[in-house]
């Protein structure tokens, strides 16, 4: 209803907007009242109203006073007697008929949507049941055309209005009928109507309105009765009062209002406080009502209502009454008159009957209690039988209250037998009732009626005071206008895609906007093509030097600054005259004045001829060299015989009077030298000042030094005379005797002396003249003309006749021919994408193209760049010449005042002819002349421009604000305006500072604002351009830190916990670091000081240790920067670090696993299964295990019953053991990290274990992952040890009885396998070498007689097989994956990429090596890691053939520590160190020695490759592999031996590539073992080469140094080692046997230091026989069993476990002697071999 | 070797109550506890298994397992403080053991009983012939270790979808650790009144 009312006011105001037809509803109400005025047959109502209305008008002019107009009419009936009433509203039937058609005429006729009222009464009266058009349609009245018209617009607004009028005209109706029926009781007020109000309303709401008219049509019988009974009443009562007061009453219903007002004013006073308590209920009332359309007071006249003394409106509510009851009668009207509704009437029946009951509930209801519902019954219990006694209590206790409702009389008895008193009819709102059942409003007063003061309950009316309704029924939400605001309307647009890409300008690609580029290419010329013939060269420069020469003669600088110095010559003269003229007159600052002004002329006329003589210079040069060139290219024309050039140079000369230059001349240098005598002599002037005072100062200071000494002389004097004092003492002395020497005195003398020198400056020389005018003349000579001499002016023209092409020779006729065949075309790339090409354009003879081509561009992207790219075509073929960038033109250059400019370019590109042509980018030269060769390239000017279009309505097609966008430049500026400014790389900030103040730029212009800031420091105004000194990165770090650094570090915990989390290897696992600081153990940092200082320390350090030391050094910082880069990549995973994700199987895996499908079992043939790696954390409890499965070739005792040193030097001594005792009883013991497993004694030289050890394994830190577990350095040792028993029995006679031996060990070889390599491979399987000593005394080895094998050379070696694997298998680290920085060019990666792929999809387990890793972390192609290296001269010695050079070389390297990579540089991955860095390093894996020895080969001229392949026990591995005479030798480098490829045992198992400086061969053969390999490398089947005819090695250098430096040894450093060493050994050794005496023979220690060096001479292998001899020979008396160890020095500590690891300490017995001595092999460059022999000796019985 | 004073004590219990993961059925969890370097477990499993659940035939349609948790920290450092994972698995169409989703959520912070909903999400094939090979196989994408999880690092690289949530509720009760300075509790809330659920998981609604 709200909104209803909104609408209508809203429709007021813009009545124009009002659609035909649309009606609006005040103004209907106007029209109401106006056409009952105007209404044809007017009643006496009618005119009445009118009247009223008319009066009211005046007093109100608001225009709902209408509406109270209206509801005062419609009132004033009632006033009147029934009678009238009656009579009026039959008329008013009739004349409603009437009306409707009238109206409907009207309607049709006047669209200015005033509605007539009949007519909508009557529509509305149809309508107000019929909610829905549905309804409405039923109705087949004859008012159904005028239904069609105006229902849709009505329906809903008008219903309620019209309801208060229509009934009138039932009313009489109503009445006559109902007349009969009993007239309620007068208690029975008018208001009690009330509530049936609100039900029709809802019916109104409601789509069931039908049916509840026809009900309401029922009820309203009954109501009406009432109403009418009521009315009379009330009429009767009011006359009464009128009577009273008024006698004007009768007259006219015009008055009454007046009367009833004033009446009710009465009232109101008395029950002011009454009132008052209601009041805001009776607004709320109104809203209500007002809302509902009745009625709509505003605030302003609800205020006035109640204070104000308003006529006509008291007796508003009245009416409303009315309304209802006309409402009804309307309906009941209706009902006859809509005799549509009767079909529906059936349906409405039910509802129809309990609306009945309610609208009696409501009214006064005597008669019709409904029983129903409300019986009287309850719940019992079964035996609950004292009814009538329980009836008796309960009627003392309860009682029911009645439904009925409350008689009268008790009524009254509360109203004091009063009459009841109706507010509301008397004009006061009391606002709606809310809705109850009439029953509970019986039940509630009947309760109250027995109350004490149950007057307190009951109105004045007899009635409960009720609260009005508190709810209201209207919605809380402001209605929303069906109509929007236009200026807020939305409207549709299609969705736009929009890129997330800011270089759209409109921000999407199907923009709005257009924008348009004008790209004009006008021509191109050449100033140098490669079809340049010489003379065109030199035609060219002739041009360029004769354009400059017109340029400066147009500018002619030297004229002008010539006028200039005469001019300023005039006024120093002027001035000079003036002063010395005024001289007395001005006052010494005028002086001064002047004197500044002269000097300033002074200077002034000195830059002038400076500049003056540079600019005639500068022409008298270009004239020069025009000439010469002229000459030049007469020269070249006649050279060539031909003439390729229309240029020629024409020279006029104008003579000139000698007599005047000369003057002129003479003049100039006089003046000059004038000048510059002034300035000479002023300079000399000030010099000599200086000169003089410095003079003076000197000769000042001399001799106050002089005095100075001669005060000190005399005090010592004094001094020493002083004692004496005999002298007759001289006054001087006395006085100074009385003044005792004054310390002061004295340090101030002493300080005289002490001063500095002052220097003397030297003098100054004086002005040489003669020597001035000399280098004067000679100046004028060079730039000047000299006098006589005539004046040139010369003049290019082209008018030179170009020779026919018939009649030059054959070269000029081919280059012509290619000129002209020469075709060039432009592109023109924006945002460096092809957008549009100029059209193919032959080159002219003069080498210029004219396009002439505008290419309008469409642009949707921001311009970033225009380039052109020229091309060339020449036959067949483009090839792009040369890019040239243009520039972004600004927005406001568009193309009508676009200018054309000149784009240099020029091209490095080369091309050489063979005819003419000089070519480009190549050396040509002039010819015989032979001046020289010159080497052009292309260049060219082109002449174009770019400018934003412009439309045909004038339009510039720019888009908005080009600068303040997405421009790329625009957020360069944003972010750095030094940038911004253009220069790229303009640091000096200084200088930026300067020219900032220079430029006078606006500091407070906001385009200035970036500048100011970076200017601004943070120092006040005058700093305001002072540049800050430094940048930083995190301004506001300092204020989030919590504490400054110094804390942290000073916070154990804190740097605890930063070690831990920069993963430093000493914290990286640290567990639970403490909470507090002092919890934290003292000594968690001693280690890592430890370490620290040490680094520290070596510096310093300088004993023999002092180059490993920094060596150490130096790799700990090369690991340390590897290992930061390193851990930055592994902190950047990728998906299969993260994702376990099956791969797609392609068709070669399918195909695979199909074949395993069919494949045969072979359950005897077992094999190592692959084993799932475990993720770390799960582990505890590693092993390792250590399968040992055999040995061979064990040496065998040499006759171990007898006594003395036995030698494998004569087999054929050893004694034949008939009786079967063993000859060797071997075992292997592992040791590892300290513990020791061994495997049962094996028997024989060739055991068989199948032994399977399990070697527990302990991870630093307890730290299983691959980071930490790849630093583990402990090596698994594996030696091979002879078990001896040896017979102790002391007694014979036991000897039957009793065993009692001692078992030996004897040590016969071992082997080191590092952990590393282990847990890398995952597994280690095969057989291996063991490492025997070259000297084994008392064991022999080779062919065993019995056996009768025959003697095979590597019989000399023993081998073990041995599988190795961890248990449970640990994770290996990834390796690295990441592309590292390269300088590397990217197409010889993108194919070394491909070249790997492709191999390795055919041979996945080949490792192809292209590149590799340096030190710097960068990628190195691996090629250049070969280049020819001296190995050091000095290790040769007495070798003298080839294969014994190789054999040293290969032994120095092999004496270079061994070092994994992976220890070395944690992180896994493999780094090459070049040649110097792993001299340097001293420590290196395979890669580095193999690389060196390679190297080495190569100086040595040796056909050497580097090998990439796999060898046990290291796995992936590099070998080097020479070319000897039909064989191939494949060298370990780490060991120093040799192998023939063909050598089954050779520990290299396959080869994957071969790579040398030049190539590399990929293995593409079927097998990879050396032996069955073919090393023809030229064979395409066998080996894929890297570098092929289509993509050859176009020379990389090597990343190699030149050269490798070798320091020498310090010999005596070695000596001392080595004496450390023996001691540090012998320590040991006694400390291994501490429970037992350790004695030394010293006789055996000088003859093994003998043998050391000997056997180093035979680098590392057995001696000669003579030396066995000798010692046998000494030992014979001993049984000796000892062993020389050899190994490269790197530190001490292996060599002791390498000791240790032999047992020949572990003689459990103190009758035994031992041996030992050390020698250490000194080799260039710190290389040190090691030797120790170590020998037990046990004395013979 | 560690003084006592210093350190503080972490009680977790609760269950692996239910979870939502339409569409599938047959779910089993796995969980772990992810913990920094200064935590120890000093009592109960920081791993497990939970049973096999069908979902239930009502239109809620959830997984119950109410498996217990239960594990004592013990630490010096609130940092690196713990994280439940909880991996669930299933079987799909085919049979196969495929992985219906990945969680992860903070112990609480605060004492008390809290009921975290956590989101749960599996990897997504790197590419759609993955999808459809890894749908055949019934070898969806896993994590290598699913301890990536609980931290930050590395999971830039995958592309995850997420496929229902599971319920946990935590009861957390701690120990010493007001006395080591740290203050967990907000001050206005007494230590009586605790949430009812203090997340760290505020994605997930938490019902009471």
């Amino acid at each position: 209803m709200a909104d209803k009312k909104k609408k209508t006011k809203r429709l007021i105001e813009n009545e124009e907007d009002e659609e035909a037809g649309v009606t609006n509803p005040s103004m209907d109400e106007e029209a109401e009242a106006a056409q009952h005025q105007s209404g044809g047959e007017s009643s006496v109502e009618q005119v009445d109203e009118t009247h009223e209305a008319e009066s009211l008008i005046k007093d109100l002019k608001t225009k709902h006073l209408s509406k109270q107009k209206e509801l005062s009419k419609v009132k004033s009936p009632k006033e009147d007697l029934a009678k009238e009433l009656r009579t009026i509203k039959q008329q008013s039937r009739d004349k409603v008929d009437e009306t409707i058609r009238q109206e409907e005429a009207e309607l049709s006729a006047t669209e200015d949507g005033t509605v007539p009222m009949p007519t909508e009464e009557e529509e509305l009266g149809e309508s107000q049941p019929t909610d829905s058009i549905v309804t409405f349609a039923e109705t087949t009245t004859e008012l159904e055309t005028e239904e069609a018209v105006v229902k849709k617009l009505k329906r809903k607004k008008e219903k309620v209005e019209e309801e208060e009028v229509l009934p009138l005209k039932d009313e009489d109706e109503e009445t006559t009928k109902k007349e009969e029926a009993p007239p309620p009781p007068e208690t029975v007020p008018p208001p009690q109507e009330e509530p049936p109000k609100p039900p029709p309303q809802e019916d109104v709401k409601t789509p069931r309105g039908l049916k509840a008219s026809m009900k309401a049509r029922l009820r309203k019988a009954k109501e009406e009765a009432a109403a009418e009974a009521e009315q009379e009443q009330k009429e009767e009562e009011k006359k009464e009062r009128q009577l009273k007061r008024d006698k004007d009453k009768k007259k006219t219903r015009f008055d009454q209002p007046e009367v009833d007002e004033a009446e009710l004013e009465e009232k109101t006073r008395a029950f002011k406080s009454r009132l008052k308590k209601k009041q805001p209920l009776e607004e709320k009332f109104r809203m209500e009502l007002k809302s509902k359309g009745v009625f709509m007071p505003t605030a302003e006249e609800a205020f006035d209502f109640f204070t104000h003394d308003f006529e006509p409106e008291p007796e508003e509510p009245k009416p409303e009454v009315e309304e209802k009851e006309e409402e009804e009668k309307e309906e009941e009207e209706e009902k006859k008159e809509g005799e549509e509704e009767e079909g529906e009437e059936g349906e409405g029946e039910e509802d129809k009957k309990k609306k009945k009951e309610k609208e009696e509930d409501e009214v006064p209801l005597m008669e019709d209690v409904d029983e129903e519902g409300y019986g009287f019954y309850a719940v019992r219990k079964a035996e609950y039988d004292d009814t009538p006694e329980t009836a008796k209590k309960e009627a003392e206790k309860l009682y029911y209250p009645s439904v009925t409702s409350v008689n009268a009389e008790e009524k009254a008895k509360i109203l004091h037998d009063k009459q009841p008193r109706f507010l509301e009819d008397e004009g006061f709102y009391v606002g709606t009732r809310p809705k109850i059942s009439g029953w509970n409003v019986n039940k509630m007063e009947n309760r109250l009626i027995k109350e004490l003061h149950r007057e307190k309950w009951f109105g004045e009316d007899g009635r409960m005071i009720v609260l009005p309704n508190p709810l209201r029924p209207t919605p809380s939400r402001p209605p929303i206008p069906e109509e929007q605001e236009p200026g807020l309307e939305v409207q549709y647009r299609k969705a736009i895609m929009h890129e997330f890409d800011s270089r759209y300008i409109d921000g999407s690609l199907d923009n709005a906007g257009y924008y348009q580029l004008d790209v004009d290419i006008n021509s191109l010329s050449f100033s140098h093509h490669h079809l340049f013939s010489r003379e065109h060269v030199l035609a060219t420069r002739l041009s360029q030097l004769y354009e400059e020469y017109m340029d400066r003669q147009k500018k002619n600088m030297a004229e002008y600054l010539s006028e200039k110095l005469k001019a300023l010559k005039l006024s120093a003269v002027h001035l000079k005259d003036h002063m010395a003229a005024k001289k007395s007159e001005h006052n010494y600052a005028d002086r001064s004045n002047f004197q500044k002004r002269l000097q300033d002329y002074k200077d002034e006329i000195r830059r002038a001829r400076a500049l003056r003589d540079k600019e005639e210079k500068t022409d008298r040069l270009l004239l020069k060299a025009i000439i010469k060139t002229w000459k030049d290219i007469k020269q070249q024309r006649e050279k060539q015989k031909f003439i390729n050039t229309p240029l020629k140079l024409q020279v006029i000369t104008e003579e000139t009077n000698k007599e005047f230059d000369l003057t002129q001349w003479k003049l100039e240098i006089e003046d000059e030298l004038e000048e510059m005598e002034e300035e000479a002599t002023e300079i000399y002037n000030r010099k000599k000042t200086e000169y003089e005072e410095a003079l003076k100062k000197h000769a000042e200071q001399v001799k106050a030094k002089e005095d100075a000494r001669v005060r000190i002389h005399k005090r010592s004097r004094k001094q020493s005379t002083k004692g004496s004092r005999a002298s007759l003492g001289s006054k001087a002395s006395k006085h100074s005797a009385e003044n005792e020497p004054n310390p002061e005195e004295e340090a101030k003398d002493q300080e005289i002396l002490n001063e500095p020198e002052i220097e003397i400056p030297d003098k100054p020389e004086e002005f040489n003249k003669e020597q001035a005018r000399k280098d004067i003349i000679a100046k004028a000579k060079e730039i000047r003309r000299r006098p006589g001499e005539p004046k040139l002016y010369p003049e290019v023209t082209s008018t030179q006749p170009i020779t026919e092409a018939s009649k030059c020779p054959r070269g000029e006729q081919q280059r012509r021919n290619d000129v002209s065949k020469c075709e060039m075309f432009l592109k023109v790339l924006f945002n460096n994408k092809e957008v549009s090409r100029t059209s193919s354009k032959p080159l002219t003879q003069e080498f210029k193209l004219n396009f002439g081509q505008i290419f309008s561009l469409k642009i949707v992207q921001w311009p970033e760049s225009i380039t052109y790219q020229v091309y060339e075509t020449s036959g067949f073929g483009g090839e792009i010449i040369c890019e040239i960038n243009s520039s972004i033109p600004d927005s406001s250059v568009t193309s009508q005042s676009v200018q054309l400019e000149n784009l240099d370019f020029s091209s490095d590109h080369r091309v050489n002819h063979g005819h003419e042509g000089v070519g480009s980018g190549v050396p040509f030269s002039f010819g015989a002349k032979n001046e020289g060769t010159e080497t052009l390239y292309t260049t060219g000017e082109l002449r174009c421009s770019v400018a934003w279009a412009i439309n045909d309505q004038g339009e510039l097609l720019v888009p908005p604000s080009t600068q303040e966008q997405g421009n790329m430049f625009y957020a360069m500026r944003k972010m750095d305006p030094v940038t911004a400014i253009g220069a790229a790389g303009v640091v000096d900030i200084q200088k930026l500072a300067k020219w900032f103040e220079d430029s006078r730029l606006d500091p407070n212009d906001p385009a200035n604002a970036d500048l100011v800031y970076m200017l601004k420091s943070k120092g006040g105004e005058s700093a305001l351009l002072g540049p800050k000194e430094f940048f930083r990165l995190e301004q506001l770090q300092e204020e989030f830190n919590f504490c400054d650094d110094e804390a942290i570090d000073e916070n154990k915990r804190f740097r605890l916990i930063y070690l831990r989390d920069s993963e430093v290897t000493e914290f990286k696992n640290y567990k639970m670091i403490p909470l507090l600081d002092r919890d934290i153990p003292r000594d968690t940092f001693a280690e890592y000081e430890k370490k620290k200082r040490e680094e520290e320390k070596y510096k310093e350090e300088k004993d023999i240790e002092s180059h490993r030391a920094a060596v150490s050094k130096f790799m700990q910082r090369v690991r340390e920067q590897v290992i930061r880069r390193f851990r930055l990549l592994a902190h950047q995973r990728r998906l299969e670090d993260v994702i376990n994700e099956e791969a797609v199987p392609n068709i070669a895996l399918l195909g695979t696993s199909v074949l395993k499908l069919t494949e045969r079992r072979r359950p005897l043939r077992v094999e190592r299964k692959e084993r799932k790696k475990v993720v770390p954390q799960t582990i505890d409890n590693v092993k390792i295990l250590i399968n040992i499965n055999r040995a061979v070739y064990v040496p065998r005792r040499v006759a171990a019953s007898r006594g003395g040193a036995m030698t494998a030097r004569e087999p054929d001594k050893a004694v034949k053991n008939i009786v079967g005792e063993t000859q060797v009883q071997p075992f292997i013991e592992v040791m590892f990290q300290d513990v020791f497993l061994h495997t049962e004694v094996g028997d024989g030289p060739n055991p068989s274990y199948n032994e399977e050890l399990e070697m527990p394994f302990k991870a630093p830190n307890e730290d299983y992952t691959p980071g930490n577990l790849q630093t583990v350095t402990d090596n698994i040792y594996l030696n091979l040890f002879d078990q001896v028993l040896i017979d102790i029995q002391e007694d014979d006679r036991q000897r039957g009885t009793t065993v009692h031996q001692r078992i030996e060990k004897k040590w016969l070889g071992g082997l080191t396998i590092p952990f590393s390599t282990v847990y890398f491979n995952g597994k280690i399987d095969g057989t291996f070498k063991l490492n025997k000593p070259p000297v084994l005394l008392g064991y022999t080895q080779g062919p065993d007689e019995e056996e009768g094998t025959s003697l095979r050379s590597n019989e000399e070696n023993t081998y073990l097989s041995v599988f190795m694997t961890i248990e449970p298998p640990l994770q290996p680290p990834e390796p690295m994956r990441e592309r590292f920085a390269t300088t590397e060019d990217e197409k010889l990666l993108q194919y070394a990429d491909n070249w790997e792929k492709t191999l390795n999809a055919k041979f996945s387990d080949r490792e192809y090596k292209t590149t590799v890793i340096d030190v710097n972390g960068k990628t190195v192609f691996v090629t250049r890691y070969f280049k020819a290296l001296e190995p050091p001269p000095d290790i040769f010695g007495s070798s003298d053939t080839e294969v014994k050079k190789m054999e040293v070389v290969a032994r120095y390297v092999s004496m270079i520590p061994s070092v994994s990579d992976s220890v070395v540089f944690p992180g896994l991955c493999d780094i090459w160190s070049t040649c110097d860095q792993f001299l340097q390093m001293m420590a290196g894996d395979e890669e580095e020695h193999a690389v060196l020895l390679a190297n080495y080969f190569l100086y040595m001229k040796k056909i050497t490759w580097l090998i990439i392949g796999k060898g046990i026990p290291e796995g992936p591995t590099a070998y080097v592999m020479t070319e000897q005479e039909n064989d191939y030798w494949i060298w370990n480098a780490g060991t120093g031996e040799h192998f023939s490829y063909r050598d089954s045992y050779c520990p290299l198992q396959s080869i994957s590539c071969l790579i040398n400086a030049e190539n590399i061969w990929a293995n593409v053969q079927q097998y990879e073992k050396p032996a069955q390999m073919n090393f023809d490398l030229s064979q395409g089947a066998s080996w894929r080469s890297f570098f092929t005819r289509s993509f050859p090695n176009t020379g990389i250098a090597s990343y190699q140094p030149e050269r490798l430096y070798y320091k020498p040894t310090n010999k005596n450093a070695v000596l001392d080692l080595q004496e450390k060493i023996e001691t540090l050994l012998k320590n040991k050794i006694m400390e291994w046997r501490s429970r037992l005496i350790t004695r030394w023979n010293r006789h055996c220690t000088q003859i093994m230091r003998k043998l050391l060096p000997v056997l180093e001479e035979n680098l590392g292998h057995s001696p000669g026989e003579q030396h066995l001899a000798e010692l046998e020979s000494t030992f014979s008396a001993y049984k000796v069993s000892g062993f020389p160890i050899n190994m490269p020095y790197n530190e001490i500590n292996p060599i002791v476990d390498a000791v240790f690891s032999t047992r020949v300490h572990a003689h459990d017995t103190s009758d035994v002697e031992f041996a030992l001595a050390v020698y250490i092999h000194p080799y260039p460059n710190d290389v040190l071999s090691v030797w120790v022999y170590v020998a037990s000796l046990i004395r013979s019985r | 070797k560690m003084s006592q004073s210093s350190v503080f004590l972490l009680m977790v219990g609760g269950q692996i109550e239910s979870a939502e993961f339409p569409d599938f059925d047959d779910i089993y969890c796995k969980y772990c506890f992810t913990f920094g370097p200064d935590w120890l477990v000093t009592s109960g499993l920081d791993e497990g298994l939970t049973q096999v659940t069908k979902k239930s035939r009502d239109d809620r349609q959830q997984f119950v397992w109410n498996f217990p948790l239960d594990i004592t920290f013990k630490t010096t450092n609130p940092f690196g403080w713990p994280q439940l994972i909880v991996h669930a698995y299933g079987i799909d169409a085919f049979g196969t053991d495929v992985v219906r989703g990945y969680g992860v959520t903070h112990v609480p912070i605060t004492p008390g009983r809290h009921k975290i909903r956590i989101p749960m999400f599996v990897p997504e094939s790197s590419s759609q012939l993955q999808k459809l090979t890894a749908w055949i196989l019934g070898r969806r994408p896993e994590y290598v270790d699913v301890r990536v999880l609980a931290q930050g690092e590395g999971r830039e690289v995958t592309r995850v979808r997420s496929q229902g949530f599971l319920t946990v509720s935590f009861n957390v009760v701690m120990k010493d650790m007001k006395k080591l300075g740290y203050d967990v509790i907000p001050s206005e809330m007494s230590t009586s009144v605790i949430p009812e659920s203090v997340g760290p998981n505020s994605g997930g609604t938490t019902e009471t």
